[in-house]
């Protein structure tokens, strides 16, 4: 039977209401009494010695309340910001974390690196006592590129990271893979760039620090994607305060794309410094900030090999990338570039061996951390660009290669060579599918038309694997993770029978606060309407992990679902109670609760009134009806796919136009098919953007970001794309309650190979992200 | 952004009283405004000049359009007058910036500012447009003198920009991805005088591409002009295109727009 608004139902987000009509609440919006702004001045230099800071002009500026350095925080015994996930290299030995001071105290090690923060009465007075610092910096050669940081005699990020190695890491077999690699009939090789992107919220990075001397309690409102784990660091590891005397919410956030899962230093100085100026510090990031410190994605330079016998079957795969890590650890960075992309590294192929080793280097840039796919769209890319390549140099069809290597429906659970089991999958099906959508087999008739035109046509595929459903605790941990993945919630019951969610997870643009909805409407029959999703506050949500890693439906969801059980559980008795039966015989629907073999029948709404009104109640059980679950994971999800990109190319200026696309997703099972294919359609654009524009780009010599506003960094516009053809093929995913597998990062993890190996096919030559016309033009020149 | 002082007559002789030596005429505001607010630019004051209604309007006669200062690029497109005459300029201001940008900045803005990314300095050159001020007639050819730089004195204020209709005329812009100004773009006009082609984005200031003009006094097609390469020496190069990509794009942009021409 299906609900309204149930599960399955296209129901339009009821937060888009306040959203659209300008009453959504961000960070900006909050002002509080006898509030001043805060400032940071930033290092003019990618890498320098801090020789002296004069403070004197500036703290007599008007309006300066104060100014403080990394002294002061030092003083105070505020430590630095730290890497939550331990790597450890091929020797043991663990991963290079060099201290990440909050503000800088003896160097600063990229452009944009926090000096000193000036708390005024207004941000023009702060801005203005800034100018009047006086730094005597002591320039270092700086070094920004991950393959030169590698070189010998290349400039020391760090003393305590020697040849700028983080670590040197390695998963796979490979004795098995050289054997392989002698038997084979044909060896494919690739070099890749996955180019380094900035990520681009829409609402940039702020905090509002508050101090209240009465209780001791700092409040942090700030930008996050989980405000929990930024208490937690903030006071277990970073030292402002105990967790019991710090509250951060995480309010209406627009937009994350991993950017704002990270604890950054802007929003610890913030919330420290509001005690030390006894009164509440607002920082808002400017766009220039924002690009020059939200974390950036990607930024891998990778060698991959792979092995085929006579018939074009797999035999073994060999990758080596080296992945840049910025300046300094960022909260997740050490995990992207290892255990969320080495280990799937098999795509959706029988491997029978697999190889990787991964070199992370630190640089002078800005720190890289998890960006919408983290890992997994590298993975992808590296994987996708070699199999198409591979079937090029086999003269096989491309999709035609990946069909006779898919792991086939039959065979799950699979164990890749590579620490993951896939659970489900119908991988030949999404391929299919995707090929009809978009006409594969017509294609060389609309090439042929393009070519009349004087104009290249091409055709590329990606068969993309994720691992999502972040993650399993025990597993996270066993490798490395500082915290578990787990989730939690709560479905509260009012006495008149509407119902508030809490949920761990956080939403900054998902639409949880529908989807959620929609799985009480559905199982516990209450109207969509009266159903509130409370996130983002941690004196009001149970500890929770927050969002990211396409994590908050299959894990989040689930242990909503987890205690909407226990409301079934409770709400039989009290049923039995009431119409005097056996908890037994107590049948329920949808939140209709009747005794089996009559037309007794009592609705969740009765129910509740009289859990808060128990004049005729169990004696043995508790007033009341709200219940909370922590969900734990039982594995990864596999959220799988095809999409298939067609491009036309104008050789006479390189320019590349996305004629069409086809995206077939297994998602699992589907709460709301709309907000799917929104997410869909987000992914995608964010890959095309990688793949065709995108791109931070730092001056060699002095490692100066020269892409540090819009009208440099290339994001895409609506008119970079084709109408998305999106449809799912989807196979209940059997490691949830849900049967869901996760939808957000799909379309980011897919597209970017898709693109290149359309827009290789149609130069008939590789080249690296992004796309640009320039490059694609000097390739149709001597194609 | 810095403090400053700010000042809104109603004339244009009041304009020109009005402004010191460290301050600055405002036209719409859409290059410098932005630049105030990243604190790279200081002014002692700002001389609006939006509320001059003798800097706005446009019209025609004598074979001549006449477009006021004042007037934004969003009135250049949509003017009929303009859309009549001159096709391909109204065409030029359809394209500039967003609708927003259209909305607020002028052309005399524009061509006081030239940055070497803009479209209109382009369309004068070709057009062979001549740019009056409070103080004389400047033509377009000895208007734009480099990088961000004009003939225009101290003080010295543009009120109104006259084109000489054209036979033809049309506009092709390779935009910067990122930004959306000209990466290059190039204008081209047939006229009375002969074939003027002019060449925007590419430089670091608006030229003539005269052995393009030459080939297309003969054989106005695109077709003479796609094989005639530009020097690349003197052209720009940043992350965005090299010399020798700006170079490429100016022949082809260049056989685009005579194709196009109307």
């Amino acid at each position: 039977m299906s609900v309204e608004n149930g599960i399955g139902v296209s129901v339009k987000r009821k937060e888009d209401q306040r959203f659209i009509t300008g009453n959504g609440k961000y960070l900006d919006d909050i002002n509080k009494f006898g509030q001043t702004h805060g400032h940071f001045l930033r290092s003019p230099y990618a890498f320098a010695k801090i020789k002296n800071i004069d403070l004197s002009a500036a703290k007599t500026a008007p309006g300066v309340v104060d100014i403080f350095t990394g002294a002061d925080m030092t003083a105070d015994g505020i430590g630095g910001l730290i890497c939550g996930w331990g790597i450890n290299s091929k020797d043991g030995s663990p991963h290079v974390a060099p201290p990440h001071p909050c503000l800088a105290t003896d160097t600063v090690k990229h452009v944009g690196d926090q000096v000193a923060f000036i708390v005024a009465e207004t941000l023009q007075q702060a801005k203005d006592a800034a100018e009047l610092i006086d730094v005597d910096y002591e320039e270092l050669k700086s070094v920004t590129d991950v393959r030169q940081a590698a070189a010998a005699g290349a400039p020391q990020v760090h003393e305590e990271a020697a040849g700028n190695q983080c670590y040197d890491w390695e998963i796979g077999d490979k004795a098995a893979v050289d054997a392989a690699f002698t038997n084979a009939h044909h060896i494919t090789k690739i070099d890749l760039i996955n180019n380094r992107v900035s990520p681009n919220p829409m609402e940039p990075r702020a905090a509002l620090g508050e101090y209240d001397p009465g209780t001791g309690e700092y409040t942090l409102h700030t930008t996050s994607q989980n405000p929990h784990v930024a208490r937690l660091l903030l006071s277990a590891f970073v030292g402002v305060a105990p967790e019991n005397k710090l509250r951060v919410i995480a309010p209406d956030v627009g937009g994350g794309f991993g950017t704002k899962i990270f604890l950054y230093a802007e929003e610890t100085t913030a919330v420290w410094a509001s005690k030390r100026v006894g009164r509440p510090i607002k920082w808002t990031a400017d766009r220039s900030e924002s690009f020059l410190t939200d974390a950036h994605g990607r930024d891998h330079a990778t060698h991959a090999e792979m092995a085929f016998d006579a018939d074009g079957h797999i035999l073994g795969f060999r990758v080596s990338t080296k992945a840049n890590m910025g300046a300094y650890l960022s909260t997740f960075a050490s995990a992207v570039p290892t255990y969320l992309y080495a280990t799937l590294l098999n795509g959706q192929y029988k491997m029978p061996c697999i190889y990787a080793e991964v070199q992370a280097l630190f640089t002078n840039t800005t720190p890289v951390d998890a960006y919408r796919g983290a890992g997994r769209p590298e993975a992808t890319y590296v994987v996708e660009r070699i199999m198409e390549r591979a079937a090029r140099d086999m003269n096989m069809d491309p999709t035609e290669l990946r069909l006779k290597n898919f792991i086939q429906p039959d065979a799950y659970p699979y164990e890749t060579p590579v620490i993951m089991t896939y659970d489900t999958g119908d991988y030949p099906l999404t391929m299919t599918t995707a090929k009809d959508m978009i006409d594969y087999t017509g294609f060389a008739a609309r090439k042929a038309k393009s070519a009349a035109n004087g104009k290249l046509r091409g055709i590329g595929s990606s068969a993309y694997i994720e691992a999502c459903g972040i993650a399993p605790s025990a597993a996270v941990g066993s490798l490395g993770a500082g915290v578990g993945l787990w989730e939690s919630a709560e479905v509260r019951f009012n006495p008149t029978g509407s119902v508030t969610v809490f949920t761990g997870s956080h939403s900054h643009g998902q639409g949880h606060e529908t989807t959620f909805a929609q799985l009480i409407a559905d199982q516990l029959g209450v109207p969509f309407e009266s159903i509130e999703v409370v996130h983002g506050d941690t004196t009001k949500v149970p500890f929770g992990m927050g969002t990211y890693g396409s994590r908050s439906l299959a894990v989040g969801g689930s242990a909503i679902t987890k205690a909407a059980d226990k409301i079934v559980e409770k709400a039989k008795k009290i049923a039995a109670h009431l119409m005097e039966a056996s908890a037994d015989d107590i049948e329920h629907s949808h939140g209709v609760f009747s005794v089996a073999g009559t037309d007794k029948q009592l609705t969740i709404g009765e129910i509740a009134f009289a859990a808060y009104v128990p004049h005729n109640y169990p004696a043995d059980l508790e007033p009341g009806l709200a219940e909370n679950a922590f969900y734990d994971p039982l594995n990864f999800t596999f959220p799988a796919g095809t999409h298939i990109a067609e491009v036309e190319i104008d050789p006479d200026t390189g320019v590349v136009e996305v004629v069409d696309w086809a995206a077939a997703d297994d998602f699992g099972n589907v709460i709301n098919p709309m907000i799917v294919e929104g997410q869909v359609h987000g992914g995608v654009a964010q890959g095309i953007g990688q793949a065709l524009l995108e791109g931070v780009v730092y001056d060699d010599d002095s490692g100066q970001l020269l892409t540090g506003s819009y009208m440099d960094y290339c994001m895409p516009r609506a008119d970079n794309f084709p109408n998305f053809r999106v449809e799912t093929t989807n196979t209940p995913c059997p490691s949830n309650p849900l049967g869901v597998k996760g939808c957000g990062e799909a379309g980011a993890i897919a597209a970017p190979a898709a693109l290149m190996n359309a827009i290789t096919d149609a130069l008939g030559k590789e080249i690296d992200m992004p796309a640009t016309s320039e490059k694609v033009w000097r390739a149709a020149q001597n194609a | 952004m810095y403090s400053f002082n700010y000042e809104r007559p109603s004339g244009i002789n009041d304009a020109a009283g009005a402004v010191g030596e460290d301050d600055k005429f405002l036209a719409g505001g859409q290059s410098y405004l932005p630049t105030l607010k990243l604190r790279l630019a200081q002014v002692d004051k700002l001389v609006d000049l939006g509320g001059i209604s003798d800097l706005k309007g446009i019209s025609v006669s004598g074979g001549e359009v006449s477009i006021g200062a004042m007037t934004t690029h969003g009135t250049v497109a949509t003017s009929s007058d303009v859309r009549s005459s001159i096709p391909a300029l109204a065409d030029m201001a359809a394209h500039i910036g967003d609708a927003q940008v259209r909305n607020r900045g002028t052309i005399g803005g524009s061509i006081a500012n030239n940055d070497p990314a803009a479209d209109y300095p382009s369309a004068l050159v070709a057009l062979n447009a001549t740019v009056h001020t409070n103080k004389r007639s400047i033509t377009a050819d000895d208007f734009f003198v480099d990088l961000f730089e004009t003939a225009l004195e101290d003080g010295e204020l543009i009120t109104k920009v006259t084109f000489p209709v054209p036979q033809k005329a049309a506009y092709a812009k390779f935009p910067n991805p990122a930004s959306r100004f000209a990466l290059v773009g190039v204008f081209v006009a047939q006229t009375t005088s002969g074939a003027r082609v002019a060449v925007t984005g590419a430089g670091p200031c608006v030229f003539r591409q005269s052995d393009m003009e030459a080939a297309l006094s003969g054989n106005f097609s695109g077709a003479a002009v796609k094989g005639i390469q530009t020097v690349a020496d003197k052209l720009n190069a940043d992350i965005h295109a090299s010399a020798d990509y700006r170079a490429h794009l100016i022949s082809v942009m260049a056989a685009r727009a005579v194709d196009a021409a109307s």
